[in-house]
């Protein structure tokens, strides 16, 4: 059931995206910018983790959880060492995807060569 | 050639700007369009399959790792960033995306590519400043932005737990 | 009036150079299109066997001035020509200096994006008309990879294409003219003004650079008194399919009925069927290369004598499009006549 609702939200959410790209004139980094921004904003309001209770990877995999996840950071750090929090604990649930990011991009760069 | 009708005149004598906006509004509607149903379909099946085995590996990861259905999400999306980025170096996920669209750039999986993409092409500039220094060409502003959002809704949210 | 200047825009060359020798040299896809059959040198991939895309296309460009120059007899080391011009898209026009360093020839470095080709061959003939050279090297290249990880996105990015973008030409065209010998002559020269019709979208360039290829083709016939039967053929040099539309109906807005013998090097380069380049060939090697590989070949075979080249170029940068300016473009026309 969980898979049903993952490729249902999931599709839904890229669907919306490849309308917006379609249909505008924003670019791939505009849309792909204000998806994170909204994923952060509905993260902060609290709506977020319920939609990835929901439809798991539906959810967590597009770009908008990356918005959430660093939202979340912030707010649980900020919990229990007030504001500062919002700096020291942004990076705690994303640090994972960013250094994964980083680390498998740079050795593919090192081992293949671009082609066309 | 074929021809285009119902176009509106470009008045020769009139000022720049009219001039610019008949030729803009030509433009426009003679503008080949992308098949945009096709595009919002593979968009969604695409989309919908790469959460649908991100589930997968969440469940995967869950049992081989023996953590938490939550706690697994972290191994799944460095698995999915993994594949994308041999994907893109094998020169596969251009032509994937070709046809996906949105279904694999809004995932984390696009993410990863924007990454690895920018890094590969300008490996010929060498470590430092082209691997090094043109990585986050792409997706930098994906950060920044996250960043910035949940640098403000983390004050506002914190401030408005304060005053209740 | 100058003597030699006919109407705004446009040079009537007195002793009108002669075409002695030209070459053009292709990429796989080029190969693989329509006109493959057609160009001096092909290579089977991007790379071409060297280290980086921008060396790969500097490898083009020397090839096909090693090559026009072997076919128009020019021989030594350095070549007996007194000017190198040279243009192509990179920036600081790293292929063209590159190429003209072993060379060794007074060197000029043009920029006129997609317009280089007619830029430089209206610019040498008119410096041998001018009686300031015996014998000029004109040479342009383009090639994909490199241009699109310069002003665009890195070749292995996913994004998707647009149906009315074009596709960069790899290759170089190169031509030696000369003051005498034979073959067909270049007769006018017609400069372009830069034009701009509020066309912002970089991947539009099509539809940006149409104003322009029909603003000089209307001066150049205005200019000399000629219609556009006069010429067998009147070529932009890539508008490709959607830009090529738009120049018609623009220059029936001015009462200039292009007709059958206007056709677009970008839609002529590939064949839109098979391959997958939407709206057709851009660069400075489209013009270039059909050119040099195709139309002066089609001269030489007797089925071409009055032939109109109008090469097109989008003046835009990557700052300029990300400062939200519109594309202004140039197109310059030369008459080859055989």
């Amino acid at each position: 059931m969980m898979y049903l609702k993952a490729f249902l939200v999931g599709g839904l959410i890229c669907m919306l995206a490849q309308l917006i790209l379609d249909n505008t004139k924003f670019s791939p980094g505009h849309v792909l910018s204000g998806f994170t921004v909204a994923g952060g904003i509905l993260g902060g309001l609290g709506f977020y983790d319920r939609l990835i209770d929901f439809a798991g990877a539906g959810a967590s995999v597009p770009i908008s959880s990356f918005g959430n996840a660093l939202v979340k950071g912030a707010l649980q750090e900020a919990n229990t060492r007030g504001l500062v929090g919002v700096l020291t604990g942004m990076f705690e649930m994303t640090s994972t995807g960013i250094a994964a990011a980083i680390v498998f991009a740079f050795l593919t760069a090192v081992v293949f060569q671009p082609k066309s | 050639m074929p021809e285009v009708s119902n176009v509106a005149k470009v008045v020769t004598g009139t000022s720049q700007k009219s001039q610019q906006a008949a030729y803009q509004q030509v433009v426009k509607k003679a503008e080949p369009q992308p098949p945009k149903l096709r595009n919002a379909i593979s968009a969604f099946f695409v989309g919908g399959l790469v959460c649908v085995i991100g589930e997968g590996l969440t469940d995967f990861w869950e049992w081989a790792m023996g953590i938490s259905h939550k706690k697994a999400a972290d191994p799944t999306v460095a698995t999915l960033i993994f594949a994308s980025a041999l994907l893109t170096g094998l020169g596969v996920y251009d032509k994937l995306a070709r046809f996906a669209g949105a279904g694999l750039s809004v995932p984390v999986t696009g993410f990863a590519n924007a990454m690895t993409a920018a890094a590969l092409e300008f490996k010929r500039e060498g470590l430092v400043f082209g691997i090094g220094g043109r990585m986050f060409q792409l997706a930098g502003a994906v950060i920044v932005f996250g960043v910035v959002t949940a640098f403000f809704v983390g004050i506002i949210a914190s401030l408005a737990q304060m005053i209740q | 009036m100058a003597e030699k200047r006919l109407g705004y825009q446009t040079v009537r060359l007195a002793s009108p150079p002669y075409i002695v020798g030209a070459a053009a040299v292709a990429g796989p896809m080029e190969a693989q299109g329509p006109l493959g059959h057609e160009f001096d040198q092909t290579y089977p991939d991007l790379l071409a066997g060297q280290q980086s895309f921008e060396k790969a296309e500097r490898l083009m460009m020397q090839d096909a001035c090693q090559l026009a120059l072997k076919k128009a007899g020019v021989t030594g080391s350095p070549p007996e020509v007194d000017y190198f011009l040279a243009g192509d898209l990179l920036n600081q026009l790293i292929t063209s200096t590159f190429s003209a360093l072993p060379l060794a020839v007074p060197f000029l470095g043009l920029y006129g994006a997609c317009s280089t080709f007619a830029e430089s061959v209206g610019l040498g003939a008119m410096l041998i008309d001018g009686g300031y050279a015996d014998r000029v090297l004109c040479a342009t290249s383009s090639h994909n990879a490199a241009s699109e990880r310069q002003y665009r996105y890195p070749t292995e990015y996913g994004n998707q294409r647009k149906p009315y973008s074009q596709w960069t030409v790899t290759g170089a065209g190169a031509v030696v003219l000369a003051a005498a010998g034979s073959g067909p002559r270049i007769t006018h020269v017609t400069v372009g003004k830069v034009a701009d019709l509020g066309i912002k979208d970089p991947y539009n360039q099509g539809a940006a650079m149409a104003p322009a290829a029909v603003d000089t083709i209307d001066v150049h016939l205005k200019d000399t008194g000629r219609s556009v039967d006069y010429y067998d053929l009147i070529v932009t040099g890539d508008l490709a399919r959607f830009g090529s539309q738009m120049a018609i109906n623009l220059a029936a807005d001015r009462n200039l009925y292009l007709g059958d013998r206007y056709q677009d090097c970008g839609v002529l380069i590939y064949d839109s069927e098979k391959q997958d380049v939407h709206s057709g060939g851009s660069g400075c090697a489209c013009s270039a290369i059909v050119t040099c590989g195709h139309l002066l070949k089609e001269m030489s075979r007797g089925k071409i004598k009055r032939l109109l080249v109008v090469a097109t170029g989008a003046l835009l940068s990557p700052t300029s499009f990300q400062q939200g300016e519109n594309i202004p473009a140039v197109a310059h026309a030369i008459a080859i006549e055989g």
